[in-house]
C-alpha cells in the first residue's frame, strides 16, 4: 500500500493516498466528513443543482479502500450525511451501494454536526468511539489525548519553484489526529488556520493526500 | 435647418454651436425602428443619440419611461446625468433624468420603479435586473426609445450579449421600440449592425464624417529599444520631453503590470516633478476617481493608464496619445488615438513607442494599417449558451413563461439568430434540472413545468437568490490591498495567488506606491510604505491580447517588401541578416528553423498565430516530440514563434505539425489544463451553476466552500457531454487555448514548410531566448518535485 505509516499513542497507523486512516492491528478504516448527499441537499434548500455524482463517486473510493484493506470495522466520523434530511433521501443505487458496503462488517457512525442523529442505514450509531488507546470522536477536543477526530477538513499549500500545490492532509502530533474531510464535495480549511493552530502541537505534522500521501511540517502562519 | 425645431436650434445657437450632420441625420431618421451611428470619439455622438428623445419629450410630454440609456460605465451614466441636465435647464424643458446603478440607494430603486423617470441612464447589469422584476411590463410601459452606447465596446463581451437579450424582453414589452446604437469607428459595421438588429428587421446604418486622418508616428529615440521584453523603460527620457511639449498626455499600456513599472520609472527620472498620475482597472474605486477629477480639472501632465481609459468622455485637454508596446490590434489603437484632441475636425495626434525589437515592425505595420482605414478584429461566434441560461433563469424570475415564445424571442437577437431548438431546449433542461444525464432533480428542479405548459421557478423565493447572482463579468479572485491601521481605504487589489505567495516583508508596486506586505487578514493584503527597495511585480489579471490575424499579415507582407519601409538602421540591419543567415517568414508558409545552442537541439517555429496559439502550438509539439522519443526539455511562446529545446532535434516537421488528429491529441492534455478548469469557472458562474453571492451570508467560509475544479472532474467523469463541459471547450478552443487559431494557421500552410538547418541562432530567434514565461516540460511532473520539497521541508524542520 502506498501509504504514510506512523506510530500514534504506541500503535501504527497509515494514511492512505484517499485520506482513510487504516489502523491495520485492528482491521479497522477510519474516515471522515463523507457529506453524502450534499448536492440534494443544496439544491433541497433553494440552491444550485450540482453535478449529482458526488455521492456515488465518495462511496466508489470507500468501496476500493474496504477492499484493499479487507477491512473488518469502518468508523466513519461524523459529518457522514449532508443533513439527516439527506441520508433519507439518498439515490437507490447509492443507498444499495452503501448497504453493500456495510454488509459483513462492524460499521460505526459517528455523530456528527451535520447528522446529530440515527441515520436509517444500520451500524452502530455513537456520539464517540473508545477503543484503547485511541478515542474516536467527530470534533477534537483540547487537553484530549490518543484522539482521532475530523471536522476541520484541514488542507495544507506548497510552494515548488514557482507553483503551487494544495492537497487535503491529515495533521498529527503526540495528542491527536485530524483527518482530512473524504467526501467528494468537501473544500478545506487551510492547516495555517488559527483553530488548528490552537489545537495542535508545535512539532505537530501534515500529511498531504491525494497523490503518494507526503509528510511536511505543519504550516503556520 | 427644418428639421430641428425653433426651441433647440436656438439653442444651438445660444451657445455658438452648429448641429452635426450626423445629429441632424439622427433626428429625421428618428423613426427608423433600429438604427446605428457610426462616428469618431467627439463627434458628439451622445448628443445625437439624445436628441431625437429631446425633442419628442419637448413637443409631447407625457409621463411614464420615454428613453433608456445603457453605457458599459456606471460613471459614465451619471456624467450623461449631468451633461443632460444642461440642454433641459437651458430650454426650461420638462424632463425628469435619472440614472440607475448598482451604487443608486434601495430607496431611490424603489422609488424609480414606481415612478420612472422620462430618461432613465443605466448599465446592462442593471437593466436585466429590472427585467427580473414581476412588475416589468409596468414599468417599461410606453418606452419609446433605447439607445446603447459604446456598442462597438459591449459588443466584445458577454455583457453584450445578455444585452442583446434584454432588448428582445424590451422589444417584446414595448412593441414599436426604437433601438439606436451608438459606436466608435469598427472593421465591419454592417456586422455589428446585424448584432444589434431586432431580427430578422434590419438595422440601418448612419456614418459621421470621419474627421481628419490622426497624425500618428513613431516615438524615435537614442537608445534602440532591447531585445526582448515590454517596459520600454529604455525611452523614459523621450516620454518626459513629450510629457512637457504637451498639455495633457495619456500614455497606454497593454497590461496593468507594465503600467506600475512604467509609472514607477517615470518616476525615478520625473526632476521636474511633474504632476503625472496613474489609472488601471485594479486600483481602487476611490483612486480611479481622484485622478479623473484631477483629469477633469486639468491638474495632470500625463496619466500612465491601460484599457480601464478606453471608454468615457472627454476627459481634460488630452493632446497626445502614447501607446506604449505593439498595439496588438489596429482598431484598437485608432480608437485609443481618438482619446487625444477630443475635437471634431482636428486630428488627434499619437506616438507608438515599441518596448521591443519585433515590436518596431509591428507598431510600424499597424500605423500603416490605421492610416490606410484597415481596421481588424476577430468575428464574434454565435451566442455563448451560458448568457443564454442565465436569461432563462432571470425571464422565470419576472414570471411564468413559454418555451415556444422564448425561443422566437432569444433568435431574435443576432448573435442568437441561428440557434437551433435542440440548443434552446438543452439550456432550459439546464435551468430547469441541471440537464444531467442521472435524473436526480425531479422534486427540487429550479424550473417546473405546469399543466398550462407555462414554466415557472419551483419556489419563488428562489427569485432573490438568482437576482444576486446574475450579470456576465466575473472578478478574478482577488485580495484587497489596504494600508496598515484601521479605516484605511483599500489601495486597490491583488489576485488571490499573488498574495499567497508573498512573506512578511517582500515589497510591491501599487498604484506606483511600493509597498511592503505585513500580513493576510480577513481576506484583506495589509501592506505599509515601503522606501527605496527594488519591488516585485504584482501579478493583475487584466487582458492579454493576442496579436491580431489581420497585423500579423501585414508584419509578413512588411518584411518582404523590397526597399524596406522605412524602419530605424538598427532594424533593418536585423532584418538583412536574418534574410542572409537564414530566411524571412512568409505568408502561408511555416517557417521552421533548427540549430543547436549551448547542448540542446533547438527549433523555432514561425506561426504569426498569436501568443495563445503559439503557446498551445508549443504544448502540442512538444507532446508529438515526446512520443517520437526527440525530449523535448520546454518551450517559450510570442506572438510570433515559438521556441522549443529538446535532447534531439524535429526529424520530420510535416509530421509535428500535421492538422490531422490535433484536436485529439488535444483532448487528454487539455481537460487537465488549468485554463479549461478556468474557462469552467467562468461558464459555470455565468449559467447559474456556481453562486457567487449566497443571501444573508459571506461565501469567505472556507471549509464550507469547495473549488469549482472539482465539481469539473466530476462533470469530466461521470457526464461528460453535460452542457457546461461542452460550452467550456467550444470557449477554450477559441479564447485563451486558441485552438481555433492553430487550425487555421495549419490549413491555411498545410504542409508548405520551410524547414531550415543552421548551426548557430539566427536573428529572429535571438531575442526569443531572452523572453521571461518559459514552459518546462516536466516526465517527471509534479509528484518528484513536491517529494524532494517535502523532504527538504522535513530535514529543515528536524522532522525527518
Amino acid at each position: 500500500m502506498n501509504g504514510y505509516d506512523f506510530i500514534f499513542a504506541g500503535t501504527e497507523l497509515t494514511m492512505l493516498p484517499s485520506g482513510a486512516l487504516w489502523w491495520g492491528q485492528a482491521r479497522t478504516l477510519c474516515v471522515s466528513d463523507l457529506h453524502l448527499g450534499k448536492s440534494e441537499r443544496i439544491a433541497r434548500r433553494g440552491g444550485t443543482m450540482l453535478p449529482p455524482y458526488e455521492t456515488h463517486d465518495t462511496l466508489a473510493r470507500l468501496a476500493l479502500d474496504i477492499e484493499r484493506c479487507a477491512a473488518a470495522t469502518v468508523i466513519c466520523l461524523g459529518d457522514s450525511f449532508d443533513d439527516l434530511e439527506a441520508s433519507e433521501n439518498l439515490d437507490d443505487a447509492d443507498a444499495l451501494l452503501l448497504s453493500r458496503l456495510m454488509a459483513g462488517r462492524r460499521w460505526v457512525w459517528i455523530e456528527g454536526n451535520h447528522d446529530p442523529g440515527p441515520v436509517e442505514f444500520g451500524g452502530t450509531h455513537l456520539a464517540e468511539l473508545h477503543a484503547p488507546p485511541l478515542t474516536f470522536r467527530h470534533i477534537a477536543r483540547p487537553g484530549a489525548a490518543g484522539e482521532i477526530s475530523g471536522h476541520y477538513h484541514p488542507k495544507a499549500r506548497v510552494s515548488l519553484r514557482g507553483r503551487r500545490l494544495s492537497r487535503p492532509c491529515l495533521l498529527h502530533d503526540s495528542d491527536r489526529v485530524i483527518l482530512p474531510a473524504y467526501g467528494t464535495y468537501t473544500g478545506g480549511l487551510r492547516a495555517d488556520d488559527a483553530a488548528l493552530a490552537r489545537l495542535m502541537r508545535a512539532e505537530a505534522v501534515a500529511v498531504l493526500v491525494g497523490g503518494v500521501p507526503r509528510a511536511i511540517p505543519m504550516p503556520r502562519r | 435647418m427644418t428639421i430641428l425645431p425653433a426651441l433647440f436650434h436656438d439653442w444651438f445657437a445660444a451657445r455658438g454651436w452648429q448641429p452635426h450632420p450626423h445629429q441632424l441625420g439622427m433626428l429625421s431618421r428618428a423613426s427608423e425602428p433600429a438604427l446605428m451611428l457610426i462616428a469618431p470619439t467627439g463627434g458628439g455622438k451622445t448628443l445625437a443619440g439624445f436628441l431625437p428623445s429631446l425633442v419628442d419629450l419637448a413637443e409631447n410630454p407625457g409621463v411614464g419611461l420615454h428613453t433608456l440609456y445603457i453605457s458599459p460605465l456606471k460613471a459614465l451614466a451619471a456624467d450623461m446625468k449631468r451633461n443632460l441636465m444642461t440642454p433641459i435647464a437651458d430650454m426650461g424643458l420638462d424632463i425628469r433624468v435619472e440614472d440607475r446603478s448598482g451604487d443608486t440607494t434601495q430607496t431611490r430603486k424603489k422609488a424609480q420603479r414606481a415612478d420612472p423617470p422620462h430618461i432613465l441612464l443605466t448599465t446592462p447589469e442593471s437593466l436585466a435586473l429590472l427585467l427580473s422584476y414581476e412588475d416589468a411590463p409596468r414599468i417599461f410601459a410606453g418606452l419609446k426609445r433605447v439607445v446603447v452606447d459604446e456598442l462597438h465596446a459591449l459588443a466584445e463581451s458577454k455583457r453584450g450579449d445578455q444585452l442583446m437579450l434584454c432588448l428582445t424582453r424590451l422589444t417584446a414589452l414595448c412593441p414599436g421600440l426604437a433601438r439606436v446604437g451608438l459606436s466608435a469607428t469598427v472593421e465591419d459595421p454592417p456586422a455589428l449592425a446585424q448584432y444589434f438588429a431586432p431580427h430578422p428587421s434590419p438595422c440601418a446604418i448612419l456614418t459621421a464624417d470621419p474627421g481628419p486622418d490622426p497624425d500618428i508616428a513613431m516615438l524615435t529615440t537614442d537608445t534602440p529599444p532591447p531585445w526582448s521584453g515590454g517596459g520600454a523603460a529604455y525611452a523614459i527620457p523621450e516620454v518626459l520631453d513629450q510629457v512637457r511639449a504637451h498639455k495633457t498626455t495619456l500614455i497606454f499600456h497593454n497590461t496593468r503590470a507594465q503600467a506600475e513599472i512604467f509609472f514607477h520609472n517615470l518616476w525615478l527620472a520625473n526632476e521636474d516633478a511633474l504632476p503625472i498620475g496613474i489609472h488601471h482597472g485594479s486600483l481602487s474605486r476611490e483612486a480611479r476617481a481622484r485622478v479623473e477629477q484631477a483629469m477633469v480639472e486639468g491638474r495632470l501632465k500625463a496619466i500612465v493608464c491601460t484599457g480601464s481609459l478606453d471608454l468615457g468622455l472627454d476627459w481634460g485637454d488630452v493632446d497626445l496619445v502614447i501607446q506604449v508596446g505593439a498595439p496588438k490590434n489596429v482598431k484598437r489603437l485608432v480608437q485609443r488615438i481618438g482619446r487625444a484632441n477630443h475635437r471634431y475636425n482636428a486630428p488627434s495626434k499619437a506616438l507608438l513607442l515599441p518596448a521591443n525589437r519585433w515590436e518596431i515592425i509591428e507598431c510600424h505595420a499597424a500605423i500603416e494599417a490605421a492610416l490606410a482605414h484597415d481596421l481588424d478584429g476577430d468575428p464574434r461566434g454565435p451566442g455563448p449558451r451560458d448568457v443564454l441560461c442565465q436569461h432563462i433563469l432571470a425571464t422565470a424570475c419576472s414570471g411564468p413563461f413559454n418555451a415556444d415564445a422564448l425561443f422566437s424571442q432569444v433568435t431574435g437577437a443576432g448573435a442568437y439568430a441561428a440557434l437551433t431548438r435542440a440548443d434552446f431546449d438543452a439550456c432550459l433542461a439546464f435551468a430547469a434540472t441541471g440537464g444531467y444525464a442521472l435524473k436526480a432533480y425531479d422534486r427540487w428542479q429550479r424550473l417546473m413545468q405546469r399543466t398550462d405548459g407555462l414554466w415557472q421557478l419551483r419556489d419563488p423565493r428562489q427569485a432573490q437568490r438568482i437576482r444576486m447572482n446574475m450579470g456576465t463579468i466575473i472578478d478574478t479572485d482577488t485580495l484587497k490591498v489596504r494600508m496598515r491601521g484601521a479605516g484605511r481605504k483599500p489601495l486597490g487589489e491583488v489576485e488571490e495567488s499573488f498574495a499567497a505567495s508573498l512573506t512578511q516583508g517582500d515589497t510591491f508596486l501599487m498604484g506606483g506606491k511600493i509597498v511592503r506586505f505585513e500580513s493576510l487578514r480577513e481576506m484583506e493584503v495589509q501592506v505599509s510604505l515601503d522606501r527605496g527597495r527594488k519591488p516585485k511585480v504584482a501579478v493583475f489579471m487584466g487582458t492579454k491580447f493576442s496579436t491580431s490575424t489581420q497585423l500579423s499579415a501585414r508584419i509578413l507582407e512588411l518584411l518582404h517588401r523590397n526597399p524596406l519601409p522605412p524602419l530605424p538602421d538598427h532594424t533593418r540591419d536585423w532584418i538583412h541578416l536574418q534574410k542572409s543567415v537564414s530566411q524571412l517568414p512568409r505568408v502561408g508558409r511555416i517557417l521552421l528553423e533548427s540549430f543547436p545552442h549551448e547542448g540542446r537541439a533547438h527549433s523555432c517555429i514561425y506561426g504569426f498565430a498569436g501568443k495563445n496559439a503559439m503557446q498551445t502550438l508549443g504544448l502540442l509539439v512538444t507532446r508529438r516530440m515526446e512520443e517520437a522519443g526527440h525530449g523535448p526539455l520546454g518551450f517559450v511562446a510570442t506572438d510570433y514563434a515559438t521556441l522549443i529545446w529538446s535532447l534531439e532535434p524535429i526529424a520530420d516537421p510535416v509530421a509535428m505539425l500535421d492538422p490531422t488528429g490535433l484536436r485529439d491529441g488535444l483532448e487528454g492534455w487539455l481537460a487537465e489544463n488549468a485554463l479549461m478548469k478556468r474557462t469552467f469557472k467562468n461558464t459555470a458562474t455565468i449559467a447559474g451553476l456556481i453562486e457567487r453571492n449566497l443571501p444573508g451570508k459571506r461565501t469567505t467560509g472556507r471549509q464550507a466552500t469547495f473549488s469549482s475544479d472539482i465539481l469539473y472532474d466530476t462533470l469530466r467523469k461521470y457526464d461528460p457531454d453535460h452542457l457546461m463541459l461542452q460550452i467550456t471547450r467550444d470557449e477554450a478552443m477559441q479564447g485563451l487555448i486558441g485552438f481555433a487559431r492553430i487550425e487555421d494557421m495549419l490549413a491555411r500552410t498545410r504542409g508548405r514548410i520551410d524547414h531550415v538547418h543552421l548551426d548557430q541562432v539566427t536573428p529572429f530567434a535571438a531575442p526569443l531566448f531572452l523572453e521571461v514565461g518559459k514552459v518546462p516540460v516536466d516526465g517527471a511532473g509534479a509528484e518528484a518535485l513536491l517529494a524532494a520539497e517535502a523532504d527538504r521541508l522535513m530535514a529543515e524542520a528536524g522532522l525527518a
